[in-house]
């Protein structure tokens, strides 16, 4: 047929159809679509001005905040100590240093065709930890030490969410093996651990960890304030980290144990090489999921007296030289967690649609 | 030939390559290990306890406290015991969760069900809620309520007016309270009669609908019954209720009920961000059930509104059950941030103060992680029994 398709009636398509197809297609849609669009347009605009048009941007005092805006300027003067907390300024070339190779690990995690994404992945996982300890913490190589309590700011809150999930892993992987086990008492242990874990607060772990860490080790062995921190979170987190593995466990299918076992594998191997794969890669997302909860929860170190990214804000914002910001530094932190927690969560997204291999039924 | 037979002794399986020895050691290895941490730990907590001069026991609980709490739900001074300072703490830590969890589930259904709106504009502002609330750490919520809200509220002399009845000023939020008078016994024994009334309608119209088949509407009756009654004793004994409303005197209010601004912070906070979890675990609920589902029951002529109560709900409830009790615990546990903006909740009073004035950790802590223990093992205790009851029965 040579005569060509017809286009649809004017008013089948266009923006008039869709509005009427989705606004006001029914008679109480047609309030709520005027009462909520009200409301947002009556929000958005004082917002908007808030944020932008009445923010002021340049400055480097108090005094270059007028009107009615945000004061932005707040945020520009106190950036450094917000990203690096006490540390040295001649030294922080070595955390952008660190920056600059998390971001070189993680960006290409998000782009498919990038070469070596998966060598830059396991080299997040293994030897990047070990770097920035070096990098970070200095004392090799001739570089300057920096003692943990003038570490702080974005910098902690990425140490400590990212310390916590490495070392959770492994011992996460161990507990829900241990959960799944055939021994009665192993098996109990593990559960009475997870439990015990998941039923109380951070704060309390947090709590214990700062005040009676220190009853429970020998004489003469003590821990920094921030390494106190880090053990607490992480036991607290493995337990979280074995229910989700313990979820992919779950759902291999026993076919999948015979079939290891009728190949003559032990248990390591038989859960190193055919279980363990399977069952991670189910739960990539969940773990992705653990991994935003503990970036979120990193904030409560502040409670005991380490200042991450919020702890500093929350410092600085009563500082009598600056009046009434409060606001433009919670804005700040807000948009600091919530840029990565939403990347997280469109990653984790991303990767449940890439694996979904059509297991399920 | 040889006298052993190779392959009978590869069967003959040495000890350590058996699975059930094995098995044992390593229990044996783990109960050891178990074991020799306690002990260490113990002895380690005892000599270093001792060393600092620091008595064991629970004797520090009849001591007087000494300090005061801004807020108590039982009668507290700062003569009392620690012991009541511990109950004052788990009290306040119990309101603020209760709190949370009905406003959080009110609200999370609300978004959750919006989520799925047929209107664009609806869906789209329930889409951005979730996604602001969700990646937003609870601590700098609660701070946002409490520091930049709250705090910079009028001072109670110009206190936002709502109709002369609720009062809201940096000193909190005054509502009025209402105060039972002398007939208000009848109203409670109509209330008591209604419940009772509705639970006999309930088995009698379930009983009569599976002998009949005739439909009775239960729903209706029960609700004018609930509300007639008690309404009517209530104007019978002659409005046996005074409300009591917030005054304005001196510097700050009189008389009515306060919500201090700490409560309200972590109130709203805690709601605000679990609903932020509950509207998508609601949604993939509904989601979840399939849409042949609602096409059969319309296909048997039920109504929607029967569609939806009979056939909808139900099925999804069973996926949202067993998320939302997690969702629960954690606003429990959650609220434990009190401590940050010095709600008195049992973290804040007790591993707070009580702590710090007695020194004594290990048992504060411990009693402070048994409360959170007991309570988390009761909610899910009390979620599954429910979760069995709705769970698919496949006969």
């Amino acid at each position: 047929m040579s005569e060509s398709v017809m286009s649809p009636p004017k008013r089948n398509i266009g923006p008039v159809r869709w509005a009427r197809d989705n606004l006001f297609n029914t008679w109480y849609n047609t309030v709520l679509t005027l009462v909520v669009g009200y409301l947002v347009v009556t929000s958005v605009g004082p917002l908007l001005s808030w944020v932008l048009l009445d923010a002021n941007f340049v400055g480097d005092s108090p005094e270059a905040c007028v009107g009615e805006g945000a004061c932005w300027v707040f945020i520009n003067q106190r950036l450094n100590f917000f990203i690096y907390g006490f540390y040295p300024g001649d030294e922080q070339w070595r955390v952008n240093i660190m920056f600059a190779l998390l971001a070189l690990c993680v960006i290409p995690q998000f782009i498919e065709s990038f070469p070596a994404r998966r060598w830059l992945g396991i080299f997040a996982l293994t030897g990047l930890p070990v770097v920035g300890y070096f990098l970070i913490s200095g004392g090799w190589f001739g570089l300057e030490t920096v003692p943990t309590s003038r570490w702080g700011g974005l910098m902690l809150t990425l140490i400590l969410a990212y310390v916590g999930i490495l070392a959770s892993l492994p011992i996460g992987i161990v507990l829900a093996l241990g959960r799944r086990s055939d021994m009665p008492i192993i098996r109990g242990i593990c559960v009475v651990f997870i439990e015990v874990w998941r039923a109380v607060p951070l704060i309390t772990v947090l709590f214990m960890a700062s005040v009676m860490l220190p009853l429970f080790l020998p004489e003469g062995m003590n821990f920094e304030k921030l390494m106190r921190a880090l053990i607490g979170i992480t036991l607290w987190q493995s337990a979280y980290m074995a229910e989700v593995i313990r979820g992919g466990l779950q759902a291999i299918p026993r076919g999948q144990y015979e079939a290891a076992s009728a190949l003559g594998l032990g248990y390591w191997r038989k859960m190193g090489l055919i279980i363990l794969p399977q069952a991670l890669k189910l739960v990539i997302p969940g773990i992705v999921n653990t991994f935003i909860s503990l970036f979120k929860d990193t904030t409560l170190v502040l409670i005991i007296g380490l200042f991450d990214v919020l702890g500093t804000v929350q410092s600085t914002i009563t500082d009598p030289a600056w009046q009434n910001v409060a606001i433009e530094g919670y804005v700040f932190v807000a948009f600091c967690f919530w840029v990565f927690c939403f990347g997280m969560s469109r990653y984790s997204q991303n990767l449940e649609r890439k694996l979904d291999t059509g297991h399920r039924t | 030939m040889n006298d052993t037979n190779p392959q009978f002794e590869q069967t003959r399986r040495k000890p350590w390559n058996d699975p059930r020895v094995r098995a044992l050691v390593f229990q044996a290895i783990a109960i050891a290990g178990v074991f020799w941490a306690g002990w260490a730990l113990i002895d380690n907590t005892l000599a270093n306890m001792e060393s600092r001069g620091i008595s064991t026991g629970f004797g520090f609980l009849d001591q007087s406290a000494g300090f005061g709490i801004i807020m108590s739900l039982i009668p507290y001074d700062a003569t009392m015991s620690y012991g009541r300072t511990f109950w004052v703490g788990l009290l306040n830590t119990l309101l603020v969760s209760v709190m949370g969890i009905v406003a959080a589930t009110i609200l999370g259904f609300i978004i959750g069900v919006a989520r799925l709106s047929s209107n664009w504009l609806v869906a789209k502002l329930a889409l951005v809620y979730v996604e602001i609330f969700r990646n937003i750490p609870l601590l700098l919520q609660i701070f946002f309520w409490y520091f930049a809200v709250l705090r910079n509220l009028p001072s109670p002399r110009q206190s936002v007016d709502v109709g002369g009845l609720l009062f809201l000023n940096n000193r909190g939020l005054y509502l009025p309270e209402p105060v039972a008078q002398p007939g208000f016994a009848w109203v409670t024994a109509a209330i008591v009669i209604a419940i009772a009334a509705v639970v006999g309608i309930r088995v009698m119209a379930k009983r009569r609908q599976m002998a009949t088949g005739k439909i009775f509407p239960t729903v209706k009756v029960s609700a004018a019954v609930l509300i007639g009654l008690p309404l009517v004793t209530y104007l019978l004994a002659g409005g046996p209720i005074v409300w009591e409303i917030p005054e304005l005197k001196g510097f700050n209010f009189g008389g009515g009920m306060t919500l201090i601004p700490e409560l309200a912070a972590l109130w709203f906070a805690l709601s605000i961000y679990t609903a932020s979890f509950i509207a998508e675990i609601v949604r993939s609920g509904i989601l979840a059930v399939s849409k042949g589902q609602t096409e059969a029951a319309q296909a048997l002529g039920l109504r929607s509104g029967m569609t939806l109560r009979l056939v909808v709900i139900p099925q999804a409830m069973r996926v949202i059950i067993p998320p939302l009790t997690s969702q629960y615990l954690n606003l429990m546990k959650n609220s434990s941030l009190a401590t940050a903006i010095g709600y008195p909740d049992l973290v804040s009073v007790f591993m707070g103060t009580t702590l710090n004035q007695t020194g004594q950790a290990v048992e504060v802590v411990a009693m402070t992680m048994g409360v959170y223990l007991t309570l988390s093992l009761l909610i899910s205790l009390l979620m599954n029994i429910y979760n069995r009851a709705v769970a698919l029965k496949e006969r």
